[in-house]
Order: structure tokens, then C-alpha cells, then sequence
């Protein structure tokens, strides 16, 4: 084996390791790294919510929204399961039925999300409103209000 | 590959590629910018905010795409000792580091109105950031030794080992949830962004790394003209020592 090659396999040896540790490491962290939790997660008790301040994302339930002064009382759905939150602040413009939140609070007794802090999260498609009008006519619309 | 590695030889292709690299530049730059501030529509949700991302998007492929060549150079710089991959390498890191940098602040002044926060910790802001110190990391790292060569081999390790954060950086969105929304363009089942707003993006892409060829070229022609200056300084020196 000449030098060159020895030195070309270390390199990629090396990689491959480091490679491999970031990798157990994310996969250990991964209850930490993901931003949010889903209304399921939350249900299910798949993770501890007392008195903790979490995030819940999802999208807000069409029809679920109900503003008293500055209150604001909506539902979040993932599809599967459906948890009422309330918050007093300012909404994002992005703030929408059937778009996607991130709010930041915590779960209350009752079983209502009291939220501090509502982000939008919009997705991946962009498109001119003409043909976002065009798609809902002629029902080829897969955006915010698949379910 | 190894043919390019000459220094003679790349000056010369550098020489005939530099005019086209400078035409293509202004041309899709210019037309990218009026197209994508002017000429193209506002989106559906967004309205004009979205024109951001015809800088943000493309700075951070830039970025991406400056990581990766680098540790590639460095990876051939170590193994094949070819003394102008080290220089490439050099010559990337600042461009790459100035492309993140515009990435991460104008996806703050696109967050702030669209989001409702100008940061937030989640997987793919978090590694982006990452990104921008790795590569603050490795100029210094590169610059730390007395001996240039020194400080370019341990330069060169530290960015083959920060390429385990490119994957990291484009599958976050996918890997884990995160308020940053998943890929528009690469992505399977060809883009979810309409033709109008695509093109315009595609401009901006192609004349970034236009002009990241024209950088490149003038970067790395100046740091041959350092090495070269060093060598000659080093002879005198030499010469000095001897005639006493």
C-alpha cells in the first residue's frame, strides 16, 4: 500500500466515523432536536406535559377559531387527535384556519393549551394567487386543507 | 484530476474561463433580480414578503455548495498533496462564509413577518448556524500557524470533518419537525413552487455560482502570487544565510 493510498483510506475511514457518531448521537437527541409535538404526542401522553412549557404544532381546525377581545380560542389537529388552545396576544398574519401553528406554552388541567407564543409555519409551496384560485376550481388542490 | 492541479495549468484555464464567468454573472443576476423583484407575481400566502427568497434560497445553496468543494479540496489537498486544492480551499471559505451569513440574516427579515419571530432554535436555523462557525473556524484555524502548510492541514481535517453537517443541514426539515418549512425544489416529485417563481429563483442559483467562479478564480490567483512571493522571500533569506 503506497502512502497515498493509506492517507485515502484514512480520510474516508475517518468520515465514515464521524459520520456514524453524529448519527447515534441525533438519533439519542431526537425527543430534544424536534421543535414541536404533535396533538397525538400530547394525547397519547407520549411525553410529560405537566407543568413543563412545551411546544404544540398542527394545524389550526377549520371553523375552530373564536376570538373574545384579545383572547383568542382555537383548536389543533394533526389529523388524528385534537387539542383546544387559548391565547391573549398578537396572531402572525400567516394565522389561519387550516394552516400551520407552533405555540409555545403550557398544557393547563383541563386539558386546554394555555399558549405564550403562536408562530406560523407555512409550507412549502409557492405559487401566484391566479393559480392557487384556478386549483381550488377545478378541485386539483392538495395544499393547507388536505387533512 | 489530477492534470488540473498544476498551477500553470489552472492559470490558464482560469484565463479563458474568467470573461464568460464575469458575462454570465451580470447577465443572470441582473435578469434574475428584475424578474424576481419585479417581474414575477406575488405568492398566494405570502404576498411580496416571498420575493426574500429569491436571495435567501440561493445563498444558502451557495453555502451548501462552497462546504462541499471545500472539503473536497482539503480531502485531496491531504491525500494527493496537490498544493493548489489547499489554496481552493482557501479561496471558497470566505465566499461560503459571506453566503451563509446572508442566508441566516435575510431568513431572519423573512421569519420575523411570516413566522412571527426572527429566530427560533429549531433543527435546520440551529445547523445553518453551525454551518457559518464552521467556517469561521476554519479561516482561523487555517491562519493560527506560523507555518502556512501547518495550519492548512489541520484547516483541512476540521472541514472534512464539519461535511457530516451538510446532510444534517438538508434533511433537517425532513428528519425531524421544525418550524422551517421541508424543501420546495429539490425535493422527490419534482418542485411544489409554480414556473413563474422557479425561474427567476434558477437565475439567482446560476449567477451565484457564476460569480462564486469568478471569485474563485481571482482568489486563488492571488494566493499563488502569495505563495509565490513567500517562496522567493524564503530563497533570498536563504541565499543571505549562506553568502556570511
Amino acid at each position: 500500500m503506497t502512502r497515498k493510498q493509506r492517507r485515502l483510506y484514512f480520510v474516508v475511514l475517518g468520515v465514515l466515523a464521524v459520520g456514524a457518531a453524529a448519527a447515534l448521537v441525533l438519533t439519542a437527541l431526537r425527543q430534544d432536536i424536534v421543535f414541536f409535538f404533535s396533538p397525538s404526542e400530547i394525547v397519547e401522553a407520549k411525553i410529560p406535559t405537566e407543568g413543563r412549557r412545551i411546544r404544540l404544532g398542527g394545524l389550526v381546525e377549520e371553523g375552530s377559531v373564536a376570538k373574545e377581545g384579545a383572547t383568542v380560542k382555537f383548536r389543533i389537529t394533526d389529523g388524528a387527535h385534537v387539542v383546544p388552545v387559548v391565547f391573549s396576544g398578537l396572531l402572525p398574519d400567516l394565522f389561519r384556519e387550516g394552516q400551520g401553528v407552533v405555540t409555545e406554552g403550557k398544557m393547563g388541567k383541563d386539558g386546554t393549551f394555555v399558549a405564550a407564543e403562536v408562530l406560523a409555519k407555512h409550507d412549502e409551496n409557492y405559487m401566484p394567487k391566479e393559480v392557487a384560485e384556478s386549483l381550488k376550481k377545478t378541485g386539483h388542490w392538495q395544499g393547507e386543507q388536505k387533512k | 484530476m489530477h492534470r488540473f492541479a498544476n498551477p500553470a495549468r489552472f492559470m490558464r484555464i482560469a484565463a479563458l474561463v474568467y470573461p464568460w464567468a464575469v458575462g454570465v454573472t451580470i447577465l443572470t443576476l441582473g435578469a434574475g433580480l428584475w424578474l424576481g423583484l419585479v417581474g414575477s407575481p406575488a405568492d398566494y400566502q405570502q404576498g411580496e414578503s416571498v420575493r426574500i427568497m429569491y436571495i435567501h434560497v440561493p445563498s444558502a445553496w451557495m453555502g451548501l455548495f462552497c462546504y462541499v468543494s471545500m472539503a473536497v479540496c482539503s480531502a485531496m489537498a491531504l491525500v494527493w498533496k496537490h498544493p493548489l486544492a489547499d489554496l481552493m480551499a482557501r479561496a471558497t471559505a470566505p465566499v461560503g462564509a459571506a453566503f451563509t451569513f446572508i442566508c441566516l440574516v435575510t431568513g431572519a427579515l423573512w421569519g420575523k413577518p411570516m413566522w412571527g419571530a426572527w429566530w427560533v432554535w429549531d433543527a435546520r436555523l440551529t445547523s445553518m448556524l453551525i454551518l457559518l462557525f464552521l467556517y469561521l473556524g476554519y479561516m482561523a484555524l487555517a491562519d493560527a500557524f506560523d507555518d502556512p502548510q501547518r495550519g492548512q492541514k489541520a484547516a483541512a481535517i476540521l472541514a472534512l470533518v464539519g461535511v457530516v453537517n451538510v446532510p444534517i443541514i438538508k434533511y433537517s426539515v425532513d428528519w425531524w419537525n421544525t418550524l422551517h418549512q421541508p424543501a420546495s425544489v429539490v425535493k422527490m416529485g419534482g418542485p411544489s413552487i409554480d414556473k413563474t417563481m422557479l425561474i427567476p429563483l434558477m437565475l439567482m442559483a446560476v449567477g451565484f455560482h457564476a460569480y462564486w467562479v469568478v471569485v474563485l478564480i481571482l482568489r486563488t490567483r492571488s494566493e499563488i502570487a502569495a505563495a509565490k512571493v513567500r517562496t522567493l522571500r524564503m530563497a533570498q533569506v536563504h541565499a543571505a544565510g549562506q553568502a556570511e
